[in-house]
C-alpha cells in the first residue's frame, strides 16, 4: 500500500471536518459541508481550495525559453515577464502529456504549475530533454497553492482587478505570496503560491476574510460546468489537442514536439471531437459510459447550477455541433442528451437577480 | 439542512443500510441516516417501476450524489405499489428527512416471514458503530 502524501494544510482540513480521500497519491479534502453548497459559494461569493498537491517545476537559464518553446504547444513569445499562459506539454504523436500554466518570472526563468498526477512524468519529460543552459528543477515541495475563486474573491482578499493570466508579488494579511490571476472554476479569482511553511497562516487569513473552504468535489463540478478539460479524463497522451478543442493553445506556426501530427489533424479535420452535453432526461452521466452514437463520456456529473446531468465526451465529428442529440448508456438505460456550446454554464444566462 | 443521526426504534434494518417500516402486509422502504451521510447530498433517484417485483437482498434502484452512485438493496421482497415522486423531483429530501418525507417506495410484501431476518434498531446501531 502506498503512503498518501499530505499537504501542509492537512490538519486544517481535518479540523474543519473535511471528508478526506485519496487523489493522485495525495490525501485531499473532497468536501467539507457539501459539494453543492461549496459550488454555489464559488459561483455567488468566494471559495478557497487547497491545491498544494499540484506540482511546480522551475526552468531556468539562458536556454530556458528555447527548451520550453520546443516542448510546449503555446507560444511563450506572446507573453512577457509577469505573464502566464495555458499550454500543453505534447508528445511526438501530438498527444497531451499534461496541460499546465507557464509563468514567465523573468526572461530566463519560468515556473510551470502542473497536474499533481503528472508531476513526476512532466519533470522526467523535461529533464530528459534538458539542454546546456537550461536547468529544470522540481520545486513542488517548497510551495503551497491556495486558489480563491468567485465573484467576491478579490474584494474579500482586498485585491484590485488585474488582467487574467498575469501575476504579481503580493501579500495577504502579511503572508507573502505570488498572486496569480488564474483558476479552474470559470470565475474571477486568484491562485496564491506561498512558501509551504506559510501555508497555514495564508489559509487562515483567506478563511477569516470569508472565503468558504471547498474540496475537490466542487472543484470538479465547477470546472466541468465551464468545460475545462481534466487531464486523465478528457485529455491524455492518446488524445490530440485539435480533437479536444484546444487548438487555440497550439501555435502551429512554430516548431514544437508533435506539431506535425497536429497540423495534419487540423488540415484533415478531426474524426472525433470533444463535445459538451446536457442531459435531456433525468440521469447523471459518468466517465466511461458509452455514447450510443459512438464514443464515450470522459467526464460527467450533476451540475449544481443547471440542476441536471452534464458531461463531455468524444463523439463523431458530425455529431459535435450544438443542438445534436446523442444517447448516453447509463448502466444499461438509454438516456437522451443534447450537445451544447461550451461552456455549459454561462454566468449571464443563469445569474438570478442583481449584478 | 442535513438531519441529525438517528435510527428509529419502530423500523427494521438491512445491513446494506436500508430501512423498512412494516405495516401489516405492506412496507415502506428507504435508506438510513448512515447511508445518506456516506453518499452526501443526493441529486438523483432512479426508482423501480410501479408494479415491479423487488427481491430481498437484490438491487431495486439507484441513488446518486454528485460523486457517487449506490444501488438500493431491497430489505424485503415485494411488489411496488408506490414510488415517492417527491424524492424523484427533489432527491435531497432523503438527506433532510431520511425516515419521513424521504421514503423511497411502498411495497406489498410477498413473504412476511422475511421480516424476522432484518435487524432491529439496536442491532443496526451496533453495526454502524463498528464501521
Amino acid at each position: 500500500m502506498q503512503t498518501l502524501r499530505r499537504t501542509p494544510l492537512h490538519d486544517r482540513h481535518v479540523a474543519l471536518g473535511a471528508r478526506m480521500v485519496p487523489f493522485a497519491g495525495w490525501e485531499m479534502p473532497v468536501q467539507y459541508e457539501g459539494v453543492i453548497q461549496e459550488h454555489r459559494a464559488v459561483r455567488e461569493d468566494a471559495g478557497a481550495f487547497d491545491v498544494s498537491h499540484m506540482g511546480e517545476v522551475e526552468v531556468e537559464g539562458p536556454k530556458a525559453r528555447e527548451l520550453l518553446q520546443g516542448l510546449l504547444s503555446n507560444d511563450l513569445d506572446r507573453i512577457g515577464a509577469g505573464g502566464a499562459q495555458y499550454t500543453l506539454l505534447t508528445n511526438e504523436r501530438g498527444g497531451i502529456v499534461d496541460d499546465l500554466i507557464a509563468y514567465e518570472l523573468d526572461p530566463f526563468r519560468f515556473l510551470l504549475i502542473v497536474n499533481a498526477a503528472n508531476r513526476e512524468a512532466d519533470f522526467d519529460w523535461l529533464r530528459h530533454r534538458e539542454m546546456r543552459g537550461s536547468d529544470v528543477r522540481d520545486v513542488s515541495d517548497e510551495y503551497a497553492l491556495v486558489a480563491v475563486q468567485g465573484p467576491r474573491s478579490l474584494e474579500r482578499l482586498g485585491l484590485g482587478a488585474a488582467h487574467a493570466f498575469t501575476f504579481e508579488e503580493g501579500a495577504i494579511d502579511g503572508v507573502e505570496c505570488m498572486v496569480n490571476r488564474t483558476g479552474y472554476t470559470g470565475e474571477e479569482g486568484v491562485e496564491l503560491l506561498a512558501m509551504a511553511d506559510d501555508a497555514v497562516e495564508l489559509w487562515d487569513a483567506v478563511l477569516a476574510r470569508g472565503a468558504v473552504p471547498c474540496g475537490l468535489g466542487a472543484r470538479d463540478t465547477l470546472r466541468l460546468e465551464v468545460c475545462y478539460p481534466l487531464h486523465g479524463n478528457d485529455i491524455g497522451p492518446d488524445t490530440d489537442a485539435i480533437s479536444a478543442g484546444l487548438g487555440w493553445v497550439c501555435a502551429l506556426d512554430k516548431e514544437f514536439t508533435g506539431a506535425d501530427p497536429l497540423r495534419r489533424v487540423k488540415a484533415g479535420g478531426p474524426e472525433r471531437r470533444l463535445a459538451a452535453f446536457v442531459m435531456e432526461e433525468k440521469a447523471i452521466p459518468r466517465q466511461g459510459m458509452p455514447i450510443v452514437e459512438g464514443g464515450e463520456v470522459t467526464s460527467g456529473t450533476h451540475s449544481p447550477m443547471l440542476d441536471r446531468g452534464i458531461g463531455m465526451g468524444y463523439v463523431p465529428a458530425g455529431l459535435a455541433a450544438a443542438g445534436q442529440e446523442i444517447t448516453i448508456d447509463v448502466r444499461g438505460r438509454e438516456r437522451r442528451a443534447r450537445v451544447v456550446e461550451k461552456p455549459i454554464y454561462k454566468r449571464e444566462e443563469h445569474a438570478s437577480g442583481g449584478s | 439542512m442535513a438531519a441529525a443521526e438517528t435510527y428509529p426504534d419502530d423500523l427494521r434494518y438491512h445491513p446494506e443500510h436500508d430501512w423498512a417500516r412494516i405495516d401489516g402486509d405492506e412496507a415502506t422502504l428507504g435508506i438510513t441516516w448512515f447511508a445518506q451521510d456516506s453518499l452526501g447530498e443526493l441529486v438523483h433517484f432512479e426508482p423501480p417501476d410501479e408494479g415491479a417485483t423487488l427481491t430481498k437482498d437484490s438491487a431495486y434502484g439507484e441513488v446518486e450524489s454528485v460523486k457517487a452512485v449506490s444501488d438500493l438493496i431491497a430489505p424485503l421482497s415485494g411488489e411496488v405499489m408506490a414510488v415517492n415522486a417527491k424524492v424523484v423531483d427533489a432527491p435531497e429530501t432523503v438527506n433532510e428527512d431520511p425516515y419521513g418525507d424521504g421514503w423511497l417506495v411502498r411495497v406489498r410484501l410477498l413473504d412476511a416471514q422475511e421480516v424476522d431476518a432484518l435487524l432491529d434498531a439496536e442491532a443496526y446501531r451496533k453495526l454502524v458503530a463498528e464501521l
